[in-house]
């Protein structure tokens, strides 16, 4: 039964630490992702939620603690068996970081050309296919400075399942999108986990979008994991920190004023 | 003062630790070369925009610093009643001087700085950081080609920037001024050893382009990832190439025409 | 991958016209356009001072230049400077009991080997040794010879 249970968490975060110079970013955070489902984590700008996803990566090291995704310490194994690990995860970046030179099927097409020895003409089909999901198998032909920001998302999309990988990391997914490629890319989100049985990362501060697909919600600020459950659990618990992210009040526990010493000694020191 | 010798101590540290992390990442750099070497279409894409495009240029210094160089010369030889050594003169300075070390600055401010904006770029973009998530190493994908393409340029550059430059020296010496043909080759023949003279200027070269593509490939993998980062780590890579190839150029003349 | 044919033909192009350039640089521009050992004969001459002369000096008959000097040593029995120069097959017609100077061009410039034409029927072949030389004027020995007989006048 134990067994079963640690089996069912793909990556388990463990105690970690991260400052960046002086600053310390995170002070001691546990998380569970779970298989097959979708994890959102969530908190206001600048709290190093984009940080966290490049530490499971394996792209930044934690001053303490640890990161372990499917069974292995991600800072611990070795270079390579951390370059095989990665061919099974897919991460989307806010920018999208298409390879700019090279058209959108080469974009697509690249992860495979890099790790397998298919015939181009497999390839082809294979990219044909994840542009197909994305609904953008007409815009192959097109340079990525030629696509809109939600496109490109798509296409980064398409490029992060070639591999079929194990799990995707979101990186502020919602971030500038209009309503409509906001919802194009929601939809996107839940159905490829569940048609490919991913395991979906969604870091985002958009409330509504992200509740709307995660099956499982952490809130994080300061450093630390303030608040975690389904997005119900979430909505109906009693932590004020929760009731003022949820549903983005100016002033409560995060404070609207950034720190500074009084208002009324500041004015008349001068 | 004890704040004047922190501030001293703090800058020395933060050259030296630049320094450090240059030498790690030169080693990364040998370490990817095998993969390149595997597939060297990746070098072929390389060579064509570092060195093909820097083609021209050169082709054009190099004539215009071969003519300068004659014009200047013959004013100069035709005191002592010398001008038939005006080949010599003109070929013995393209090759074992200007012809390394003008084509090297010429290609730091060419191929040099193209290539620290374009990785700067690909850093801010996050290019590099989605390659490595892709389980693509970025040093050997991007930079590792990108080194042994100017590696492999910058000599092939400086040869041409000579063997342009000394048929430049002809068309004025030999067309304009009326210098005996047969003078300007024979004395050059005489004259020019190419133990000494040819081959130490092509090593000249070869560390050049070393020491330039490494710097630029460096300088645009460490940029900070901004707009401003990008354009004062191009700036860098192009003083610190022009200070390394002129340092580099006293020392290895020293050390190869010292004891003549 | 992504180079296409045009790219890789340019590229070769590129490396081609390196080569080119390199080939330019040996053969017209430096001394490998010389004179080639396979070409040539080797004789040897012994001089009691050779002065400033260096392998790769000239060596000219009638101010033509026919070869070059390939190597400098020292006989330690009879305290001469052996040259050894190789000369063009193409002058292989030289009488034997020529004989052989180190002269300097101009004023201040270098030394090279200026050959004499005897009048013996035979000719200089592989291995030949030229019996009469003489040797560089050396400045110094020059003026004190100068001085000396001064002295011995007065």
């Amino acid at each position: 039964m134990n067994e079963l249970i640690e089996d069912s968490i793909l990556i388990k975060v463990r105690d970690v630490h991260f400052s960046r110079g002086s600053k310390l970013i995170f002070d001691g955070v546990d998380m569970d992702i779970q298989r097959g489902k979708v994890t959102a984590i969530m908190g206001p700008s600048g709290t190093g939620k984009t940080t966290l996803l490049k530490i499971i990566g394996g792209q930044l090291r934690p001053s303490q603690g640890s990161v372990e995704v499917d069974g292995s310490n991600i800072h611990a194994i070795r270079h390579k068996e951390l370059y095989q690990l990665r061919k099974k995860m897919g991460m989307l970046f806010q920018s999208g970081a298409l390879l700019t030179d090279i058209t959108v099927f080469d974009n697509v097409a690249f992860p495979l050309r890099e790790h397998t020895n298919l015939p181009e003409s497999m390839i082809r089909s294979l990219v044909l296919m994840k542009l197909q999901a994305v609904g953008l198998r007409g815009a192959f032909n097109l340079m990525p400075s030629e696509l809109s920001g939600g496109m490109a998302r798509r296409v980064a999309l398409a490029r992060a399942i070639s591999l079929d990988p194990m799990m995707i990391m979101y990186d502020e997914p919602f971030t500038g999108q209009d309503p409509i490629s906001m919802g194009v890319l929601v939809q996107l989100i839940r159905l490829l986990n569940d048609a490919l049985s991913l395991t979906s990362i969604v870091v985002s501060h958009d409330v509504r979008e992200t509740c709307a697909i995660a099956d499982f919600v952490y809130l994080v600020s300061d450093g630390k994991v303030v608040g975690s459950g389904t997005p119900e659990e979430l909505a109906e618990s009693d932590s004020e920190w929760a009731q003022q992210f949820l549903l983005g009040m100016p002033d409560g526990p995060v404070p609207f004023h950034y720190s500074a010493k009084p208002y009324v000694q500041d004015l008349i020191e001068h | 003062m004890l704040n004047y010798f922190q501030r001293l101590g703090a800058s020395t540290l933060s050259v030296l630790e630049r320094l450090g992390r240059a030498s790690i990442f030169f080693a990364n750099i040998l370490l990817s070369i095998p993969s390149v070497l595997i597939r060297p279409r990746l070098l072929f894409s390389q060579m064509y925009s570092v060195g093909v495009l820097s083609f021209s240029l050169i082709v054009i210094s190099g004539l215009f610093v071969g003519m300068v160089l004659a014009l200047q010369g013959f004013y100069t030889l035709s005191d002592f009643g010398a001008e038939g050594m005006l080949g010599v003169m003109v070929a013995a300075s393209l090759v074992r001087e200007l012809g390394p070390v003008v084509a090297a600055l010429l290609f730091a401010g060419r191929a040099g700085s193209a290539l620290t904006a374009e990785i700067g770029l690909m850093k801010a973009t996050e290019q590099l950081s989605g390659m490595e998530m892709m389980a693509v190493d970025p040093v050997a994908r991007i930079v590792a080609p990108r080194f042994l393409a100017g590696l492999i340029s910058m000599p092939i550059l400086a040869t041409i920037f000579s063997a342009v430059g000394i048929m430049g020296g002809y068309f004025i010496g030999v067309g304009l001024l009326g210098i005996d043909e047969g003078g300007y080759w024979s004395q050059m023949q005489a004259k020019i050893d190419f133990n000494i003279d040819i081959i130490n200027g092509l090593i000249k070269s070869v560390v050049f382009g070393w020491v330039v593509t490494w710097i630029a490939v460096f300088e645009g993998h460490d940029a900070i990832p901004t707009s401003d980062g990008v354009s004062r780590a191009t700036t860098r890579t192009v003083v610190h190439s022009a200070f390394a190839i002129l340092a580099l150029d006293f020392i290895l003349t020293a050390l190869m025409f010292g004891d003549i | 991958m992504y180079v296409s044919r045009s790219i890789e033909i340019i590229v070769g192009l590129f490396v081609a016209i390196g080569f080119l350039a390199m080939f330019f640089l040996t053969m017209q521009v430096s001394n490998l356009s010389g004179f080639n050992k396979e070409t040539g004969y080797d004789i040897k001459a012994g001089f009691e001072n050779i002065g400033s002369l260096k392998v790769m000096a000239p060596v000219s008959i009638a101010g033509v230049k026919i070869g070059r000097v390939t190597g400098i040593d020292f006989d330690s029995e009879s305290f001469e400077a052996i040259v050894t120069m190789s000369i063009d097959s193409k002058f292989n017609e030289l009488p034997s009991d020529s004989s052989a100077s180190i002269l300097t061009a101009g004023l201040l410039g270098e030394q090279y080997i200026g050959l004499e034409a005897g009048g013996e029927e035979e000719f200089l072949v592989e291995g030949s040794k030229l019996e009469l030389t003489q040797s560089a004027l050396v400045l110094e020995q020059i003026i004190g010879q100068f001085l000396f007989s001064k002295d011995g006048a007065d």
